[in-house]
């Protein structure tokens, strides 16, 4: 885990609809080239499905609510695409169902499902130009020319390519391949849009600007949308709400500043953000832990006994230069406005802290210092 | 094809000459001198080249027009228009060839599309079976041909399958030509139709379909096949060249299409005129590749922009 999230509440800062910058897209064409507000609930109800000795979904549940962005987030082969999959109707669950609106799409076929879907790789037809590419799905449901060809310009201007419609996917760059895609997605007025990993094979400066733009739109077209991604700040700065999935189950499904501030599990803890272990003992009551001597309220009840870790973020430990622990600082990441401080115990426990640079420049490495914690609960688990 | 590989060759050779050069630091003389011997070398692989390819088509050329003693003579194409047997032996070529391009087709196509979508692991197993005409001589297939057709004739005689029999042997079409040529073609016509389908990511295309409302055999038909195009162009070039070319098969079973008919008449004392008619033939062929070349690289024109 090298990236470490802002924290939520900053993450959350996504460019207003039709915010007063934002001429280029304004919120009438959205309006204009999706005459449905208000998306769909979609429900994943105990789904299982396994390939081989595998086991993909474990008995996945989750609630999509009407027009809300969620992100599946969690590693590679955790089941997320999977579950992706059987809502646009590329997989059928072993058991479980599918429901959209409370209806049961498990065994629909693709091509009668409601759902547009961006691919992770680039997946316009080469064969045709940006404008029939956005158009094939109303060719396929044999709406007149003149009118697919007014619908797709109207679809280019959303995603802001307007004069990009004669051009082959091998004259667009990845960004724009994406944004056509996402284009295509939309032409059918889709009550759900799904999002795989889009973003994934797009450079860094790029993958940003189309981040904020994916969610401006969905904003605005109030679309429910499902949008795949093993990149946690992808998810944290796009999603209404993330679901962390594990070996095929969810983890915890929460807005990002909750699952920050407030992992329900260890996984979710760690997977998201950076995260401290930091061996300890708790007391015979489990309610409280003792640190380096320093005894704070255990986050939750919990039915572990005796030697634990606990589960700190860089931001919640203190340093302060001295002291007996006989704690060292081996190394400084400067990192802006915060500098990581990496210290070593005794024991051989390495505490990582995001000090303010200017505090941190007081301990430089090979400061003894004592390392404590704010009086706040803290998560524990099993000792490693 | 052989134009478009030209061009390319020489818009790629152009930035060599700076790095024969040592880097670029040398003086603009030295990138001339560079240039000038990167272009002496260029120059006398294209003469070699050009000898190697132009001095049998000028001798052939040369044939046809020289009409000793009397000097030149255009005599030999005139002939083409009348000269007896040519119209029907290139119609039945051109028969066979429409024929044998459309069964290719029909047969890989679908195997081409399913093996990638259905099994992967067969296509090993496919392009071996393809491959295997290429390792049998012509000979031998047509020994085998002419056994079978034996056999068929000495035991189908009381049976109702005779007149079919017979209809696969009808000299105007001759079905059994016919599928020897598919044969013959499988080998390079697989490939070029596999190359065709391996630069496309079916599945993710056929998704992609699939969610925009088209059903899988629509998705395979409206996006699958217009991306194959240009493999099927090439795959139904090659299979032209091959049947226009092709002597051993038809010759020893007894048909007179266009290469048997010019050998034939060759021998028989009509020498300019089927050699007249061989040059006539080569042009149309390079014509044809050029028109096809052409086709495939329209839409691969403009160049890309990031």
């Amino acid at each position: 885990m090298t990236t470490d999230p802002a924290p939520a509440t900053t993450v959350a800062a996504v460019p207003s609809p039709a915010g007063p910058t934002d001429s280029s897209t304004p919120a009438t064409i959205a309006a204009a080239a999706t005459d449905k507000t208000g998306g769909a609930t979609v429900e994943f109800v105990a789904l299982r499905r396994s390939f081989g000795a595998t086991t993909a979904l474990d008995g996945l549940d989750l609630t999509v609510n009407p027009g809300e962005l969620v992100a599946l987030l969690g590693p590679s082969g955790c089941g997320k695409t999977t579950a992706l999959r059987m809502l646009a109707g590329f997989e059928t669950p072993d058991s479980g169902q599918v429901l959209v609106d409370g209806e049961d799409v498990t065994h629909l076929p693709a091509h009668r499902r409601d759902a547009g879907m961006v691919f992770q790789s680039y997946s316009l037809f080469p064969h045709l130009n940006a404008r029939d590419n956005v158009a094939f799905g109303l060719k396929m449901r044999k709406t007149g020319k003149a009118e697919r060809h007014r619908r797709a310009d109207e679809l280019l201007e959303l995603v802001g390519l307007p004069t990009h419609g004669d051009r082959y996917p091998h004259q667009l760059s990845g960004g724009q391949q994406q944004r056509i895609a996402l284009a295509r997605a939309l032409a059918l007025q889709p009550r759900v849009l799904l999002l795989d990993e889009p973003l994934s094979a797009l450079d860094a400066k790029v993958r940003e600007n189309l981040r904020e733009e994916i969610r401006r739109l969905q904003q605005e077209l109030g679309i429910t949308t499902l949008f795949v991604t093993h990149d946690q700040e992808e998810a944290l700065s796009m999603a209404d709400r993330v679901a962390v999935m594990h070996a095929g189950r969810l983890e915890q499904c929460d807005t990002p500043a909750e699952l920050y501030a407030r992992p329900a599990t260890a996984f979710v803890a760690e997977f998201v953000g950076t995260m401290n272990r930091i061996p300890g003992v708790l007391a015979g009551d489990g309610a409280t832990v003792e640190l380096f001597g320093q005894r704070l309220p255990v986050d939750g009840a919990t039915e572990l006994r005796g030697d634990v870790d606990a589960l700190v973020r860089p931001e919640n430990v203190l340093l302060t230069a001295g002291g007996g622990q006989g704690a060292l600082v081996v190394g400084t990441t400067f990192l802006g406005a915060t500098t990581r401080v990496t210290v070593q115990l005794p024991d051989g426990t390495a505490v990582k802290a995001d000090l303010s640079t200017h505090d941190a420049a007081a301990l430089p490495a090979g400061t003894g210092v004592t390392v404590s914690f704010p009086e706040r609960p803290v998560l524990v688990d099993t000792r490693r | 094809m052989a134009g478009v590989t030209a061009s390319a060759l020489t818009t790629e050779g152009r930035p060599a000459p700076s790095t024969a050069n040592g880097g670029g630091s040398a003086g603009p003389r030295g990138v001339l001198g560079a240039l000038g011997r990167i272009r002496w070398g260029r120059g006398t692989v294209l003469l070699v080249s050009a000898l190697y390819f132009m001095v049998p088509i000028g001798a052939t050329l040369w044939f046809t027009v020289d009409n000793s003693p009397q000097g030149f003579s255009l005599d030999a194409y005139r002939q083409i228009f009348t000269v007896p047997g040519l119209w029907p032996a290139l119609q039945l070529s051109l028969l066979l060839a429409a024929g044998t391009i459309v069964l290719v087709y029909l047969l890989l196509i679908p195997t081409v599309v399913a093996v990638r979508l259905g099994s992967p692991k067969l296509r090993t197993v496919v392009e071996l079976t393809c491959t295997l005409p290429l390792v049998v001589p012509t000979i031998a297939l047509t020994a085998g041909i002419s056994d079978v057709l034996r056999w068929c004739n000495d035991n189908l005689a009381p049976t109702p399958f005779y007149a079919t029999f017979l209809y696969a042997q009808n000299a105007n079409f001759p079905v059994v030509l016919l599928l020897a040529y598919v044969v013959m073609a499988l080998p390079l016509a697989f490939r070029t139709l596999d190359a065709g389908m391996r630069t496309l990511d079916v599945r993710t295309l056929l998704e992609a379909a699939q969610n925009n409302g088209a059903g899988r055999a629509r998705a395979i038909v409206t996006v699958i096949l217009p991306n194959l195009r240009s493999a099927m162009l090439n795959t139904a070039f090659i299979t032209l060249a091959l049947v226009l070319g092709e002597f051993t098969v038809a010759s020893i079973l007894g048909y007179v299409p266009f290469a048997v008919w010019i050998v034939n008449g060759n021998s028989a004392g009509q020498g300019p005129v089927t050699v007249a008619v061989s040059v006539v033939s080569l042009l149309l062929t390079w014509l044809l590749l050029f028109v096809l070349s052409l086709g495939g690289d329209r839409r691969n024109s403009a160049p890309a922009q990031q």
